[in-house]
């Protein structure tokens, strides 16, 4: 996710728009889109119960399309040209987490791949982007897919996400063969009577999915899966709270065309084959910062104290020297307490390491902490 | 007892040659759950306009700037441990800090109460 509004479009609406006005939300500008940001119980609220019984989140606004090829491995190598992830070696009903790359080896946006499940789709690989980030990544792909791999929009398709320790079997009351999907796997299927492709996946570090669906039928699942009362809607708002709690990035403030995958701490997302082959854009200062380090690396910071630190804030040695900037920062609900990320010189990357965060002008003592600030429970 | 408000949303209410300094109920629902609040010294002299305290939400932070000029006398500490109180009652046991009034006729430049809710009908 990225935050951009570009003054001179019109600003866009999901299926679900008329869902969140009617529910009291508070709607602002996003990405070019009318997003609620928060319903009226509040952000605090709406986080602390995804992370304790299942929140329902409208993500209609992040970008789908699919890649269309003569068979899988003409579509896989095409798009490896482009990601640094194996998406040769992806098995049918898998999803991975990949890196749109510029040639310096920089991110010009995060997605993710799916391989379809069913025989016939094969040569397809369906992709979810930023929304801010869409029509710039459409067109980079289009411009360097080869002839024979098309990219399809699916502008007419919405996606929900409900996440939290309840979604799973709430999902599997309405679709009884989801319930044995791990983390990462994807399926066609029916839910509430309706076509939909899911991926036991999300943003928020707890167990869940999300959900693909037309367009037209977005607001009969969106109700069908708020008529559970362990369902919120839960707004943007804390859909961010939730996110850098877990520890995961945002496009356009932890990870933007400046940062690498190295120096971002997302080396897991680069499969071995593809760390030893290249092949990918930037693929030589990549494959020099995985072997020599990084100048600079993505860390958790966690600040004494209550006040917590935006992004923006620099970061210091306690005697003053300048060693990074937080890219996102804020409350953690779930900690109780502030919780921040940013880049900082390698040499003081080390968990437990005593830093300053120019809060206002002034040091705020904070260490170096790990991540997730809020413990993953995906389904292995 | 006189209860003025500025355009930014702070209200200071008057009390002889002092003045309880707080955010208006208006501003903390536009705010949400506030979960950090930096208070001044006590002792701290404002001007009118400084700024005299920092409410952090879940999503930002925000300026509280001095309504009027003066001393500060005592701040709300209370709201460093349970910075929800100013959900709760922004215009009561919400309020930041008093200060003693050092330019009583800066007040006449502030909106009364029917000014101010006619301002928020204006702007909401």
């Amino acid at each position: 996710m990225a935050e951009s509004v570009r003054a001179d479009e019109p600003i866009l609406k999901t299926p679900l728009h008329a869902e969140h006005v009617g529910l009291g939300a508070r709607m602002v500008p996003f990405a070019g889109y009318d997003m609620p940001v928060q319903y009226p119980t509040g952000i605090l609220t709406e986080h602390n119960w995804t992370r304790e019984h299942a929140g329902l989140f409208d993500v209609s606004h992040m970008g789908q399309a699919t890649l269309v090829g003569p068979d899988h491995g003409t579509t896989a190598r095409a798009l490896e040209a482009l990601v640094p992830a194996d998406i040769l070696n992806l098995k049918p009903g898998q999803q991975r987490y990949s890196q749109l790359l510029s040639d310096e080896g920089g991110i010009l946006d995060d997605l993710m791949v799916t391989r379809p499940t069913d025989p016939a789709d094969d040569g397809k690989l369906m992709l979810v982007v930023n929304a801010s980030m869409k029509e710039a990544d459409y067109a980079h792909m289009q411009a360097r897919l080869p002839a024979d791999v098309k990219l399809i929009r699916a502008d007419d398709r919405a996606l929900l996400a409900i996440q939290g320790p309840k979604a799973a079997e709430i999902v599997a009351r309405l679709a009884p063969d989801t319930a044995d999907m791990a983390f990462m796997a994807t399926k066609a299927t029916k839910l509430a009577g309706l076509d939909v492709h899911l991926s036991r996946s999300g943003y928020t570090g707890e167990d869940g999915y999300e959900i693909s669906v037309k367009a037209e039928d977005a607001v009969k699942l969106w109700r069908a899966l708020l008529a559970d009362p362990e369902v919120k809607p839960i707004g943007l708002g804390a859909r961010d709270s939730l996110r850098l709690e877990a520890g995961l990035c945002l496009y356009g403030h932890d990870i933007d065309t400046t940062t690498s995958p190295i120096e971002a701490g997302l080396i897991w997302s680069i499969q071995k084959r593809r760390r030893e082959e290249g092949g990918f854009p930037g693929a030589a200062r990549i494959q020099r910062e995985i072997k020599d380090g990084a100048a600079r690396v993505r860390v958790g910071l966690k600040p004494e104290g209550r006040a917590p630190a935006r992004e923006g804030t620099p970061i210091t040695t306690p005697d003053g020297r300048e060693v990074g900037i937080v890219t996102s920062g804020g409350f953690g609900p779930t900690v109780n307490g502030p919780v921040a990320m940013g880049y900082v010189s390698r040499d003081v990357s080390t968990v437990g390491t005593d830093l300053h965060l120019m809060v206002r002008g002034k040091p705020l003592p904070a260490k170096v902490a790990a991540m997730p600030f809020a413990p993953h429970r995906y389904k292995r | 007892m006189t209860t003025r408000y500025t355009k930014d949303h702070e209200y200071i209410r008057v009390e002889g040659d002092a003045g309880t300094v707080g955010i208006s109920d208006y501003a903390q629902s536009q705010l949400g759950d506030v979960v950090f609040v930096e208070l001044p010294s006590i002792g701290k002299s404002l001007s009118k306009g400084d700024e005299a305290a920092v409410v952090e939400s879940v999503k930002a932070a925000s300026e509280v700037y001095a309504p009027a000029s003066g001393e500060v006398l005592e701040v709300n500490s209370s709201l460093e441990e349970t910075p929800g109180t100013v959900n709760e009652d922004a215009m009561g046991r919400g309020w930041f800090m008093k200060i003693r009034l050092t330019n009583p006729a800066e007040l006449d430049g502030l909106m009364t109460e029917e000014q101010y809710q006619e301002f928020v009908k204006s702007i909401s």
